[in-house]
């Protein structure tokens, strides 16, 4: 299997998850709504979910835990998109901080991040916050890439979350800010 | 920074290959083999970290409501829902007002409800708390917290934590409230622990 021959994750499997999702967006829509209508302050998470990624773009932890154990592998730049306290507890070795996706702050920093960045560098976008068609963070980061002409991104799928899809795997981490 | 392979060296969380049957005659090089093994770096074993049956680390931290300090230690004779959670995490807005019905519900019975929020900033926290009328403390975390509490490496986690203060479940994600809510019962119907001579 080459490094972006992908197994299709389940979630995009044409069973019930479908329904599931749509449940689920209904849920989240309704929540949002009820929260909007009574606190006019709070502004939900961004509802550009991760699942509006395309599974072309997929990457699993172990092919990019693969590509970052060998000792030549392809010059890529690896971000999380994610909160700044997780990434402070354990992030991908190598990896930078780049905002929280779902926040303008958050996509203005990864803007400002890849600036000088060759459009057909390869980018390597995770989150791991929660579980991924919950996730706020990396739809919209994926967005913004694709918004600004990255040809080559790609996107970690990780079901639950950083925990139980990159570290209880055994995969490396790197802690501290 | 620091490179690690592991969230902490110093505790069971560190799963490291090793025969399971280690004869008398054997067990010099099986030293040799553990020792070589956590040099090289063992395998952090996330779902093997696990604080249940254990005493639920101690921390304090200031209560957003109140402005002063909690101590978990505060709360010993009670049952305590310790809920990871943060404003931008959708699993977590959704259980967070059946927390706010069980603090109201069985807090005559002993419950307390702690939230820990693993927000970078406490400015949506505070704005949120206040929008959702949160009925019980509401602490900021950080990441020696979460180390603390086994890594918390994504978002919701409930801790339940006995009368006793010993851990007695850990639930992580989407988890189903209905099984929190009577493993929670259980706890509340457990009788109150002898109290301590002055």
């Amino acid at each position: 299997m080459t490094p972006f021959q992908i197994e299709k994750p389940h979630l995009c499997r044409p069973n019930n998850s479908h329904r599931q999702i749509f449940v689920r967006a209904v849920l989240a829509a309704a929540l949002g709504c009820s929260i909007s209508a009574s606190h006019a302050q709070f502004q939900p998470p961004n509802p550009l979910s991760a699942s509006t990624i395309p599974v072309s773009s997929l990457l699993q932890s172990k092919q990019l835990n693969d590509m970052l154990q060998k000792p030549s592998h392809q010059p890529m730049l690896v971000l999380q998109v994610g909160s700044h306290l997780l990434f402070s507890e354990a992030h991908i070795p190598g990896s930078d901080y780049a905002g929280p996706g779902s926040q303008p702050a958050g996509l203005e920093l990864l803007r400002k991040r890849v600036a000088s960045e060759p459009k057909s560098r390869l980018i390597v976008l995770y989150c791991g916050c929660c579980p991924w068609d919950r996730c706020p963070n990396m739809g919209a980061a994926y967005r913004q890439l694709s918004d600004l002409g990255f040809t080559n991104v790609k996107a970690v799928y990780m079901a639950s979350n950083f925990g139980d899809d990159w570290v209880a795997k055994g995969y490396p981490i790197e802690k501290g800010r | 920074m620091q490179r690690d392979t592991r969230l902490r060296r110093d505790d069971s969380a560190i799963s490291i290959p090793f025969p399971c049957a280690v004869r008398p005659a054997s067990s010099l090089r099986a030293v040799l083999f553990l020792l070589s093994a956590i040099l090289v770096g063992g395998t952090f074993s996330y779902a093997e970290n696990s604080l249940v049956n254990k005493h639920a680390p101690p921390f304090a931290r200031v209560d957003l409501h109140t402005s002063r300090a909690i101590h978990l230690a505060d709360y010993r004779g009670k049952v305590v829902l310790l809920n990871f959670w943060a404003t931008w995490c959708a699993p977590c807005l959704l259980e967070m007002p059946r927390f706010v019905q069980w603090q109201r519900q069985y807090g005559k019975s002993g419950l307390q409800v702690v939230g820990v929020s693993m927000d970078d900033e406490d400015s949506p926290v505070r704005s949120l708390d206040r929008k959702l009328n949160l009925n019980y403390p509401v602490v900021m975390g950080d990441e020696k917290l979460g180390e603390l509490y086994g890594g918390i490496l994504g978002l919701p986690v409930t801790y339940l934590i006995d009368r006793n203060g010993v851990v007695r479940a850990r639930f992580q994600g989407e988890a189903d409230l209905g099984k929190i809510e009577e493993q929670l019962k259980h706890l509340l119907s457990a009788p109150l622990p002898a109290s301590r001579p002055h």
